[in-house]
């Protein structure tokens, strides 16, 4: 089992193509739903601004999901992933403005490890500002 | 008041178990806007070796945030929650989970500092199968920001 991605095909340098993932109100709403976190500054704008946000902000662990979409369909196989993290260093502000976010992620391999594994690492930004510190992944290759 | 460093260490007994659920996945999976076919289709996963359906990488942050909860919430500990974001997170994968499978999850705390008048909360959940199988390690990085001054 593994990726479909060979270990052999990839290089330092090769790049995970930026990719948009808009997020909505209702998309928010929805992975509250199904995450079953329901904190209010995620979907309710009078406790975000009352918080000292400037709006309904996104999910750090969203935004997270997102990202890691670009890892797996890069790979082939979730089950690829070995490990997997980010720091949360700026919010994704989503207003009701009828278009929402659109979170902006892209890749870059930077090592090439042991057992056919990769580094990679993401850049993610919303609204031109990086959302996302030390995004990083270690992917097992076929 | 900084956090008791005195509980870096504890670990919290493992919570109820939970059971992942082929529509929670599938729920999941729509709501990140993901349409991979393993997340959704037994057949598809098994065409690349795995058993079953699978979760997503980050399917299990809410599983694993609710065993922090115990931590976060422990009258002992004082923290308050009102006043914490969400600092790091990493995942440390050792098997992917499985549609139907049972899970468990115990908390440690690995760290407690206080910086610029801030506590960190470093917690470690240990994702595992009823059987003990390692399933997922989750390294959350709580911050609580200290009081600001005239509030307090």
């Amino acid at each position: 089992m593994g990726a479909l991605l060979r270990y052999d095909e990839v290089e330092v340098g090769d790049v995970l193509t930026a990719t948009e993932y808009p997020i909505t109100r209702k998309d928010l709403v929805r992975y509250a739903g199904a995450s079953g976190d329901f904190n209010d500054i995620h979907w309710n704008e009078r406790v975000a601004r009352e918080v000292g946000l400037p709006d309904v902000i996104a999910h750090g662990n969203l935004t997270m999901a997102l990202a890691g979409r670009l890892l797996t369909a890069w790979a082939g196989d979730p089950a690829a992933l070995v490990e997997y993290g980010v720091r949360f260093t700026k919010p994704v502000i989503v207003p009701d403005d009828g278009v929402g976010a659109v979170l902006v992620v892209e890749g870059v391999v930077k090592e090439q490890l042991e057992d056919s594994c990769v580094r990679i690492d993401l850049t993610a930004t919303a609204q031109g500002t990086r959302v996302l510190g030390q995004a990083r992944a270690v992917v097992r290759l076929a | 008041m900084p956090l008791d460093p005195s509980f870096i260490g504890r670990v919290y007994p493992p919570t109820a178990v939970f059971e992942v659920g082929r529509e929670k996945i599938r729920e999941f999976a729509d709501a990140i806007g993901d349409p991979d076919p393993t997340y959704r289709d037994a057949a598809a996963a098994q065409a690349l070796g795995h058993r079953d359906a699978m979760a997503p990488p980050t399917f299990l942050t809410g599983m694993s945030l609710e065993a922090c909860h115990k931590v976060t919430d422990d009258p002992e500990l004082g923290l308050d929650w009102s006043r914490v974001v969400h600092g790091d997170q990493k995942f440390q994968y050792h098997r992917p989970a499985y549609a139907g499978e049972s899970l468990e999850v115990e908390v440690t705390v690995d760290n407690i500092k206080s910086m610029a008048g801030n506590d960190m909360l470093n917690l470690r959940a240990e994702v595992r199968s009823v059987d003990g199988e390692p399933v997922v390690t989750v390294l959350t990085l709580l911050v609580a920001r200290g009081a600001e001054e005239g509030e307090a």
